[in-house]
Formats: C-alpha cells, structure tokens, sequence
C-alpha cells in the first residue's frame, strides 16, 4: 500500500485547492429549503463529519457532493470538478459506502468485489495499482474466509464490512461514508473506526462521513461540521466545539441526603459560595465541564426552534 | 486532471458486462429456485409438445407439435424481455443500480450485463425445449443447413428487437411487483393474439392491426417460416412469409430501443442515490 505522509504534515502545508469546496450550496425540494447556504472546506487527507439531527440535510449534502443529486443554487468543487459534470476518471477518484440492502444477494463475496474493482484497473497509474488486490482487501475488513459466500447469507456487519470494501476498492482520494455505523454491534463499531483511521493515516485519503453519533464524530473527525435547519452553525474539532460553551459547567452534589444539580458560567465562585454557606456537609461533589454533547444539543435547539443568526464560528478555526 | 476526455473504453466496458451477465445468470441459475423455475417453464412446453405429437392440424397433414414448436420459441423470448424488465425494475429498487452508478463506467457495464444475462436465458430456453423437440416433433429440418441459419438469424434478430424493449418496459414502470403480475399477463395475453398458437385470422381486424405493431407476432412468424414447410404459408395473413416485412419490423423495433433505452435509462440512472433507495427500502418494508 501507498504510505503518504500522515495528516500533520499537510496541516503545515498551504493547500490552494481544497478537496470539496462548497459556497452557498442551497437545494429547495418544493417549498421546502433543505438546505439554506451552507459554505465549507474539506482539506486534503482530513476526517470530517457531518454532524446533525435527521432532516438537518447531512444525506443531501453527500449526495449533492457524489453527483447523485442536483443542486438549486451554489457553487460546489469535488476535486476541482462540478460533480454534476464529473466524468468517469472523475467518479473513479471518488469512493463511496453505500447501504447495501439486498443488492447481488445471489453473487459471491470475492465476486462482486472482484467486478467492482476491475472498473478502476484503467485508471492505474504508475505507483497507483488499482484496483486493490481482492483477497487482500477482503483480509483487511475481516471477510477472507467468507470469500466464496453468496452475499445474501451474509451478517448484517458482514455486509457492511463488504460495502466498505466496496468503497475503497478504487484507492479513492476521496470517500464519503453517509451513517457508515448506523445498526452496527459496539465491536462492529471499533472494528469500523480503526479501519477508518487507518484508510485516513496510511493511504491519505479525504474522508467526508454523515453521522448522528457523537461519540462516533468525536472518535473519528479531524473537525466536525454541526449541521441544523439547513445550514452550518459550528465548525472546529470537538474540543473547539466544546470549549465554545467552556464557561458552562453542570456541578452535582449531595447534601442532607438529596441531590443537586446546578448549571453555571462560573463553576468557580459557584463552589466557593457554596462550600463556604453554612449547613449541612457536602458529599459527592462533581464539576463537569460541557462536553460535545452539550455544545451539540445547545447549537441545534437554538437555531432548530429560534430565528436563525448568522453561523457561529469556532474561535481559531481559519476561514 | 479530469479535463481530458477520457477514452470511450468499449472493450474494457464490453468485457466488465460479458462478465457482469454471465456472473449474474450463473448466480441465478445455481439457486434452487433459479434452478427449478427454468426447469418448470421449459418443462411446461415440452410436455405440451409431447402431449400433441400425433395430432395433425386439421384437414392440412401438418404436425400440430411442428406447428406450436416456433410459437414456444417465440414466447420463450417474449419471457426473457420480461425478466428483463423485472430485473431492471427489481434492481433499482434493491440499489444495485446505485451502485453500478457508484463504480466508473458502471452504469454501461450493468446494461451490458443485463442483456447478456437475458439472452443467455433466452438461448438456454430455446435450446432445452428445441433439443428434445428435435427427437419429438416430426418434420424439424435438421438437416437443413439454411434451417439453422434461419433460426440463429431469427432468435439474434428478436433478441435484439425485444430486449432493448424490456429496457423501456423496466425503466418506466418502477415497481417490479406491477411487471411480475401486469407484465406477465400482458405478455402471456399479447403472445395468445399474436398467432403464435393459432392464426391471427380468426380474430377481429383491428386485434389483427394490433397485434402486428409488437415484436413477438413478427417473431413467430419468421420462426415459422424456418421450421415449417412451404405449404403452410397458405395459413399466413396475405399467404406469404413476408420476409422483408419481418425484418423490419423486428429492425425498427431494435432501433426505437437502442435508441430509446439509453436515454431512459440515463434518465432512471440519474434520480438514482442513497436516499431514494433508502425510501424504497422502507416502503418495501412496510409492504411485507
């Protein structure tokens, strides 16, 4: 396999020409905005995720991205082309995992892997074989003694494994992965993220995933995008995102047998005043700075149910 | 990086479909129920076949088995656009077309398959019923070199003036549930008034007009011509073969396709993405 070098160099290196550059992509289904002028960057080698809640329009920002879908109004750049125009060398650099449902049941695993793959085989460049060789790829997501299985008798995580390996056969510079871990196990789940680190540290690859898991956007995402009602409201890494309501903290504690939980910008001058009160004595004390979770939760209610300001940006995230 | 124009890529196309179709059959045909469906409706016309193969036709001497075996043919590839269709619809809905969509040049190697495929079942029909029918009908000319000629010519011709309608047929109409059931009817019944068991004649004209804008009477009439005796043209509309005729008839309808059916399936290909098979996915849930 290609090794390139990891994400720390390129964060060194100006890069003139972002994977996808998107400016006031907006898509209107009817009456409906689903989208409302959404404008972001993907740098070469970075994780991003597109966080939100259903309806918050991460699936038709991916599909308008793949060219599966036609946009309303904007300006988007996957890998310096319209992906509405992209043609198939265009589409070879582009990997995508999609949902596998009952598509080629009847076929065998190392079958429909093999056939995907041969598409990319003209588009090899020297130092770029392509496709990946099949049985080692099959080795790599853990399905090398189920080569010679129908699809169809596959496990639900199986499957999914098998879709992945589908979407990275080609080497893409660039792969989208919409809800990749949806109705994954925990184990699954691990298995799936370190697979994603490795595509991102090893081979360099661009990677633009969709999720509603926190955890997941957390674990995974070089920065993460909060999607809600259309639009971009947060944009940093996950500690950017958290320490935007830093000053919050929830503080829990005991006393006389009951328990309190107290929210405050000033965690500090909470707890001199209250230690210093008199009564009884204080147990199980606990300060808990706001996690993503809350900077998640606090952003989409704010711009889901208020008047919509403008889009709130990350301290120390560059334009 | 894309601005040059990628080459056409017809061999590496052509060769990723050839594979593509005998994969997708093969898969097919090893399941048990692939298995038995071909063996149930071959078996279907053999018996038929034998059931009538001391019957003459009428006061004419002719074979009433000779005079069926070409219409069997005919309809044998009548069912094989059929699946077309139901294939194509089937595979919209379950993603596989997303995902060819998904892979480059995918999309023109999926259509290449599906037609090979399709005449791979087609030829498989055709020769489990004709080898027997060799040892049971009386008067097949087999060995008669202009016979076989006649027959590889009639079977490519209709193979390639029907599948391309099966690709119109499958693009339009979505569900495959509608193509199992309507389409399997509207073929059965359109095959019944083609003159395909019986002659046209005895039908109303405007049926007769009808019947003569599709494919499959056409078929059956150029399958006819190679399997039964010069005699029996006394049976055919105007007492002729109308061989010409036939060609172009079974030409122009392959042209309407191979022209048509890019476009539709473009079309089709386009509103193809993740969501819209997520949406059928979950209806198709509901439904079962």
């Amino acid at each position: 396999m290609d090794h390139h070098m990891g994400a720390t160099m390129l964060e060194n290196v100006e890069e003139p020409d972002p994977v996808v550059r998107v400016r006031g992509l907006r898509m209107r289904y009817g009456s409906t905005d689903v989208l409302r002028g959404l404008d972001f960057d993907v740098r070469a080698g970075e994780v991003v995720t597109l966080l939100g809640p259903n309806g918050a329009g991460k699936s038709t920002t991916i599909e308008i991205l793949e060219g599966f879908r036609e946009r309303s109004a904007g300006e988007v750049r996957v890998l310096g082309v319209d992906p509405a125009r992209g043609d198939e060398r265009w589409r070879s650099e582009i990997g995508m995992v999609l949902q596998s449902w009952r598509d080629h049941g009847k076929w065998k695993v190392r079958e429909l892997l093999a056939h995907l793959g041969a598409h990319y085989a003209r588009f090899s460049e020297p130092g770029r074989r392509r496709p990946i060789d099949t049985d080692e790829l099959l080795a790599t997501v853990g399905l090398a003694d189920r080569r010679d299985q129908r699809i169809a008798s596959l496990s639900g995580g199986q499957r999914r494994r098998l879709d992945v390996a589908i979407g990275i056969v080609g080497r893409p510079r660039l792969l989208f992965l919409d809800e990749p871990t949806a109705g994954f196990d925990p184990e699954a789940r691990r298995d799936f993220h370190d697979l994603v680190h490795r595509l991102a540290d090893d081979e360099a690859t661009t990677i633009l995933l969709t999720t509603h898991d926190l955890a997941e956007a957390e674990r995974l995402a070089d920065r993460i995008l909060i999607l809600a009602a259309g639009r971009i409201v947060a944009d940093g890494s996950a500690d950017q995102l958290a320490r935007r309501v830093a000053g919050r903290s929830e503080i829990r504690w005991t006393r006389g047998g009951e328990r309190f939980v107290h929210s405050t910008d000033d965690s500090v001058a909470f707890l001199r005043e209250l230690l210093g009160a008199p009564g009884e004595e204080i147990h199980e004390l606990e300060v808990r700075r706001a996690s993503l979770e809350d900077t998640y939760m606090a952003m989409v209610h704010q711009h889901e149910d208020g008047p919509l300001p403008g889009r709130t940006r990350v301290e120390g995230v560059p334009a | 990086m894309t601005t040059a124009t990628a080459s056409p890529a017809v061999l590496p196309t052509l060769r990723l479909g050839l594979a593509r179709g005998w994969i997708t059959y093969r898969s097919l045909l090893t399941t048990r129920e692939g298995l038995f469906q071909t063996v149930f409706w071959n078996a279907v016309p053999l018996v038929v076949l034998i059931l009538n193969r001391g019957s003459t036709l009428g006061d004419t001497g002719l074979s009433l088995s000779a005079a069926l075996l070409p219409g069997i043919l005919a309809i044998g590839l009548a069912f094989g656009v059929m699946g077309t269709a139901y294939s194509l619809s089937a595979e919209r809905e379950d993603g596989t077309l997303l995902r060819a969509k998904a892979v480059p040049g995918g999309m023109s190697s999926y259509v290449v398959g599906l037609c090979v495929a399709a005449a791979l079942d087609g030829l498989l029909s055709i020769l489990i019923v004709l080898v027997p029918a060799m040892f049971i009908v009386p008067g097949v000319p087999v060995g008669d070199a202009v016979f076989w000629l006649g027959l590889a010519g009639w079977v490519a011709l209709g193979l390639v003036a029907c599948l391309p309608l099966g690709i119109l047929v499958g693009s339009v109409i979505r569900s495959p549930r509608v193509i199992g059931g309507l389409g399997f009817l509207a073929t059965i019944g359109l095959a019944m008034l083609s003159g395909l068991f019986f002659p046209v004649q005895v039908l109303w004209g405007w049926v007769q007009v009808a019947v003569q804008a599709f494919p499959v009477y056409w078929l059956g009439l150029g399958l006819r011509s190679s399997f039964l005796p010069p005699e029996a043209v006394a049976m055919e509309i105007g007492g002729s073969w109308r061989t010409l005729e036939t060609i172009a008839v079974l030409g122009a309808w392959a042209a309407v396709g191979l022209l048509l059916g890019p476009v539709l399936l473009r079309r089709m290909a386009r509103r193809e993405s993740g969501s819209a098979v997520e949406a059928r996915r979950q209806q198709a849930l509901q439904r079962t």
